[in-house]
């Protein structure tokens, strides 16, 4: 029970070392110049990571949704900035490997998994309507055996990156959640132009663009799944995207206690090091726990995708409980840094801003709020 | 720079059908957490209000509990207990709590207080006389550590035990004694040098009826009303030295260890607690109308029962990892006190919570929910305070 595996402690141990000896060491250069880890990309594709959950024909790592879970724990830790690009990648590649064709797989995964493509995106979110993701605007009609696209996407996460992005659009006019459709629009086609660059808080060597569709041509093959089925792909896809949002605030977390803890022993205040202050050790006390709290939810909703078992409502309550937990765990590293907090010298100072974005995007707070609750009061 | 630590296909491993992650009952475990929720339901939660109301110890229904194995869960057969493991302790806890906390506690006190102990540390001959009775219920044990002086800090107490021959003659008061107006026997701390500190307590187990060994009057609390604690006093009360647990100065190993394990029942009676008080809220906020609908179709009350259930999950899920490396004879002082430090503060929360979405109801001795609302407070008390875990916790982290 709760021990990870021989393949898994792999997964972990190779992800730790490569966020620890590179990561680590370039994210706040990263942050500083707002640059888009592409090189650091690449590398993590040829360790298994950007397909951990993937099967291996199509290059993926095979290892599981526990592996990936544990995996983004330690990649967060390095750099927050690649580990959403990185959990944004892997959503993308398993989201075509349940939903497409044998022909879109082995067009798109191992370009992904290889780390031919940078990375790949997710297209739903727009301008006017983030959590009400029913109520998107961008339309594809048809056109002969194919479609025709229109319409604009908000805060996508790779857009100006992605070789393939999951876009969402409605198929079928006037229509609520049924008549919406993915499709596989690939990096470059025409028709496709990038909005500007958002200018971030934090996650800022990650890159989040706008797009716009402009009577874009989609072949027939650019369907994902069946026409009308695009909002049940994207709420699975979103399913397994909050454990990896979970795990990646979980990462973050844990950097921030961290470096709390070390900073705790060495910085002295009245004659001590401040961690003999029973103030600030259980304010860390307080954060180990929540925190270990929150990787076990995250690996129980791992545990349960991994075994084809539902867990919508698992996934969400990791996805609130540890980004809720992770920002406090940032909040509470500023202070215990005092002054240190406050500029960029220590890598808290990231951290904070980095995990501010994590109750927002793959489903705020509230929105986990009502996939929960939902779940709580519907008649058994 | 290019690491490559691990290429992709040495990580590649067969497509897994088994994940360890997953909680894995055995079919042992949800037999007996099925079991204990019966039990619940039909001999608990019909007459925990009234045993609360009267300050009644429910001694028939903690027989019957014995019954089904209750007494010592984790106890091997040989010794009279019902063989099984500390997640299934920890299932069985919640069931019984979840139908009332002061039967809850009894159990654990008599569980992880005392069967553990004299497991641990008893000669064989010891557990023939103050283990099998107890595991199978036959007798009820209690754990005397606190002190009217000594509480969170251990090393303060004043029980003295003074060799005498063969014997030993102890003196000194204990209170907050869990199952003291009713136990046979108690697991009891004292000081064979009180010069020593923590390396002077040394631990015995003793016979209620002994000569010397004082009860006093029930405890008047705010909660776990049908659970009875007393103050003991011992007033020259001599015992064989073959009474005593362990070596001369190894009480405070052996109480930490024993409480390393009732933090996990703690942490379980406060999830069983918490969850009676959501599973209320919830049916609650389905029946009870405001403004015409339903109060759970209000997303400030569904909200709060989302937060709840959330909660009351990773609770779980830190008990019964703090359990299950117990289980697997791995350290885990630090994560039962991470246990119960989150789940009895949650478990106060949630319960906060549902008397807030009863409204006036919540406030009133006609439901359950307010006295799980009196039941949940004591969890952050007893067995180490919130503080003393927060202690453990970041003397781990900060080590």
């Amino acid at each position: 029970m709760f021990e990870a595996d021989e393949h898994q402690r792999l997964v972990q141990e190779t992800a730790r070392r490569y966020a620890q000896d590179a990561l680590a060491q370039v994210a706040a250069q990263l942050d500083r110049e707002g640059r888009f880890p592409a090189e650091q990309l690449r590398e993590l594709a040829e360790l298994g990571m950007m397909g951990v959950n993937i099967p291996e024909e199509y290059g993926g790592a095979q290892a599981g949704a526990v592996a990936y879970a544990l995996a983004m724990m330690e990649i967060a830790q390095g750099c927050a900035s690649t580990a959403v690009t990185m959990a944004v990648t892997n959503m993308v590649g398993e989201t075509i490997v349940k939903f497409g064709t044998p022909e879109q797989r082995r067009r798109y995964v191992p370009e992904l998994t290889s780390g031919r493509f940078a990375a790949g995106s997710f297209g739903l979110s727009e301008p006017s309507g983030g959590s009400d993701a029913a109520a998107l605007r961008t339309s594809a009609r048809r056109d002969g055996s194919g479609w025709v696209l229109n319409g604009e996407k908000q805060w996508i996460t790779s857009g100006d990156r992605a070789g393939v992005i999951i876009v969402w659009a409605r198929t079928q006019p006037g229509s609520g959640s049924h008549g919406i459709s993915a499709f596989l629009v690939e990096g470059g086609q025409k028709g496709l132009h990038l909005g500007k660059r958002e200018d971030k808080m934090g996650l800022r060597a990650s890159s989040t663009v706008s797009l716009a569709f402009e009577e874009l041509r989609l072949r027939a093959d650019q369907l994902l799944g069946e026409e009308g089925h695009g909002f049940a792909i994207a709420m699975a896809a979103l399913d397994g995207g909050r454990v990896g949002i979970a795990s990646q605030a979980v990462g973050i977390g844990t950097a921030a206690l961290r470096a709390s803890v070390k900073y705790a022993k060495e910085r002295r205040a009245f004659g001590h090091p401040i961690g003999d202050f029973q103030a600030i050790r259980f304010m860390l006390a307080d954060c180990d726990t929540q925190l270990e709290a929150a990787r076990l939810l995250a690996l129980h909703a791992a545990g349960l995708k991994e075994r084809g078992r539902p867990f919508s409502r698992e996934g969400s309550m990791a996805k609130l409980f540890a980004t809720e937990t992770a920002n406090r765990v940032c909040d509470v590293a500023v202070q215990v840094h005092g002054g240190y907090g406050y500029i960029d010298e220590f890598p808290v100072e990231r951290h904070y801003r980095d995990v501010r974005a994590s109750t927002l995007y793959e489903g705020t707070s509230e929105v986990q709020r009502v996939v929960i609750s939902r779940d709580l009061l519907k008649d058994r | 720079m290019h690491p490559v630590y691990y290429p992709k296909s040495h990580i590649a491993p067969a497509a897994r059908l088994y994940s360890s992650m997953q909680i894995d009952l055995t079919e042992e475990q949800k037999l007996l957490r099925e079991t204990c929720r019966e039990f619940a339901e039909k001999e608990l939660r019909p007459n925990a209000r009234r045993w609360d109301r009267e300050h009644r110890y429910p001694a028939d229904t903690v027989k019957k509990a014995f019954e089904l194995g209750l007494g010592g869960v984790a106890v091997p057969a040989e010794w009279g207990g019902a063989g099984m493991d500390n997640v299934a302790y920890a299932l069985a806890i919640e069931e019984i709590s979840r139908g009332c906390a002061s039967v809850g506690v009894t159990l654990s006190v008599n569980n992880s207080l005392y069967c553990d102990p004299v497991l641990k540390y008893g000669t064989d001959e010891q557990k023939e006389r103050w283990l099998k009775p107890f595991a199978t219920g036959e007798k009820l044990g209690c754990f005397g550590l606190t002190e009217p002086q000594a509480g969170s800090d251990a090393a303060e107490q004043r029980t003295t035990a003074v060799r005498k021959g063969r014997s030993y003659v102890i003196n000194g008061t204990k209170n907050w004694i869990t199952n003291g107006p009713v136990a046979d026997a108690i697991v009891l701390f004292t000081m064979t040098d009180l010069s020593k500190g923590t390396k002077g307590i040394t631990a015995f187990v003793v016979d209620t009826t002994t000569p010397g060994f004082l009860k006093q009057k029930a405890d008047e609390k705010l909660g776990i009303c049908a659970s009875p604690s007393c103050t003991i006093f011992f007033e020259n009360m001599e015992i064989p030295a073959a009474q005593r647990l362990g070596g001369e100065g190894e009480g405070f190993k052996i109480a930490m260890s024993s409480l390393d394990g009732g933090r996990i029942g703690i942490a379980a009676q406060a999830i069983g607690i918490a969850r009676a008080a959501f599973e209320e809220a919830r049916d609650y906020s389905k029946v009870r109308k405001t403004f015409d609908v339903p109060i759970a179709q209000h997303q400030a009350i569904q909200f709060m029962l989302a937060d709840m259930a959330t909660e009351l999950e990773a609770a779980r899920l830190l008990t019964l990892r703090a359990a299950s490396l117990k289980d697997r004879g791995l350290r885990h002082t630090r994560e039962s006190s991470m246990a119960k430090l989150f789940a009895s503060e949650a478990a106060n929360r949630v319960a906060d919570k549902a008397v807030q979405i009863h409204g006036g109801m919540g406030y009133s001795k006609e439901l359950d929910v307010e006295r799980h609302f009196r039941d949940a407070r004591i969890t952050e008390i007893y067995e180490g305070t919130s503080e003393i875990q927060r202690l453990v916790i970041s003397n781990a982290l900060l080590k």
